[in-house]
């Protein structure tokens, strides 16, 4: 079978984030604080894939990312996998998986919770992990990862 | 040392808030004890609240506590713009508990992890507001002599009632069958007849509030219809005579049966229901004193054991 072509430059040692949905390419690149990654980092846009029609990429070189840092990325995009690049070659594949608590990722919708008002950090429970229901720790409201804000 | 805050009473267990029940019941055979001797309880009230104050203020002088605090906050430091945390970080440092009411939901919450104190939710905006399930608790448990198998009826805004919503989540080891009584814009929300489906709670619902309705109560929990709470304003004026208690509706229903209001009460329940001796409304606003003498004591770490072997009394 013939190799597909590279749509970008393989990456010698880093981290190869693919199937980014193309419209959340960019708050990956905020959720993950790449603005101030100061290594080579590669981003792509609007490539062709077959599981969602236009994807984004990211390759980063030398820097790996623990899982909380992944985790992160649940709330926008559960379907992004995360390659670890070793030598050229995919070590490791790491999928996104929603943790049980979100700390300072998220807004509460509640203009009344205490989070809004206060200089500190939002947390939230992942109450139901399938249709992505958070609760907040503070107000006890409930919202969807549909219609959440991030911070 | 373990945090021993009472933000909400939603995850106690059946033993807890029966065990806050019998301390409650202590606290009214004996109320004036010396079991706070030497103690500051500050009363944090970030919006006015003015039966709630009384009721825990009442409780902690006669505990023997001394009380520190403020009644509004227009006077204080946060219409400086002090953090809620700042304010609750320097009243730590002169009081053992503090008993805090704010209009945020999630203030107490918050209150209790910076806090090195116990905080005592006295109500955070719609949210919670454990003292006062804890007394409806009291009241029910001392007048129907059991928590058990009952059948309790909510009455009137059962949308934003905050003190039903609790009342229904805390009853739900008690296996009681509700009867949810309310005009349609503010019929009980989806969500707590979800939480009914889940915890197998029973609950009928009803718009017609007559004497046949409530003919099988033993609680009748009277809430007030607010104007305020209406889109359509015809509606409102449709319903509000509806769900008015009056001393006629109550002449076949069961001896047991108690009416109990969180108060301030508007005109759901007529004058002459008062000298009914069904009537618990004021009654139940005393019970209060005990149950927030229990919450006291309970937060510091006195245990029951401790109030029943007490012997001290008077105030200080």
């Amino acid at each position: 079978m013939k190799k597909k072509e590279l749509q970008v430059a393989a990456l010698k040692n880093g981290t190869v984030i693919d199937h980014i949905p193309s419209d959340k390419l960019f708050t990956v690149v905020s959720l993950l604080h790449l603005q101030d990654v100061t290594a080579n980092i590669t981003i792509g846009n609007n490539f062709e894939s077959e599981k969602l029609g236009k994807k984004g990429i990211i390759k980063i070189a030398d820097r790996f990312f623990s899982s909380e840092e992944i985790n992160r990325l649940s709330v926008i995009a559960p379907n992004i996998v995360l390659n670890i690049i070793k030598d050229y070659e995919v070590v490791e594949k790491k999928p996104v998986i929603m943790p049980d608590e979100l700390e300072g990722i998220v807004k509460c919708n509640n203009p009344k919770c205490i989070t809004n008002n206060e200089p500190m950090q939002t947390r939230f429970h992942v109450i139901d992990k399938e249709k992505g229901l958070l609760k907040c720790h503070y107000c006890e409201k409930e919202q969807s990862k549909d219609n959440i804000k991030l911070l | 040392m373990e945090n021993r805050s009472l933000v909400t009473i939603a995850k106690h267990s059946k033993e807890k808030i029966l065990y806050l029940l019998e301390m409650a019941k202590e606290f009214e055979k004996k109320p004036n004890r010396r079991l706070l001797d030497g103690k500051i309880v500050a009363t944090l009230f970030f919006e006015p609240s003015t039966r709630t104050r009384l009721s825990f203020e009442t409780a902690a002088n006669r505990l023997g506590a001394k009380v520190i605090g403020f009644t509004d906050p227009k006077v204080t430091s946060s219409s400086k713009g002090e953090t809620l945390k700042d304010t609750i970080m320097m009243v730590s440092n002169y009081a053992d508990i503090i008993v805090m009411r704010h209009f945020l939901e999630g203030a107490a919450r918050y209150a209790s992890e910076v806090a090195p104190v116990p905080i005592v939710n006295a109500g955070d905006g719609a949210n919670q507001h454990p003292s006062q399930t804890m007394l409806d608790l009291y009241s029910i448990y001392k007048t129907q002599g059991t928590l058990e198998n009952l059948n309790i009826y909510l009455v009137g805004d059962l949308k934003y009632g905050r003190t039903v919503h609790s009342l229904l989540m805390a009853m739900r080891h008690f296996n009681p069958t509700f009867h949810f009584v309310a005009p349609d814009e503010l019929r009980m929300p989806d969500e707590y007849k979800l939480y009914c489906k889940e915890h197998g709670i029973r609950f009928e619902e009803h718009t017609d509030f007559t004497e046949e309705t409530i003919a099988d109560a033993d609680i009748l929990y009277m809430t007030r219809v607010q104007r305020e709470r209406f889109t359509d304003l015809m509606e409102y004026e449709r319903v509000k005579d509806v769900y008015i208690l009056r001393n006629k509706m109550l002449e076949h229903t069961h001896p047991n049966l108690r009416i109990l209001h969180p108060l301030p009460r508007v005109n759901e329940i007529a004058y002459d229901v008062d000298d009914n001796p069904k009537a618990y409304y004021f009654q139940q606003a005393k019970n209060g004193l005990y149950a927030r003498e229990a919450i006291l004591c309970d937060v510091l770490g006195i245990t029951l054991d401790e109030v029943k072997a007490d012997t001290t009394s008077g105030m200080c």
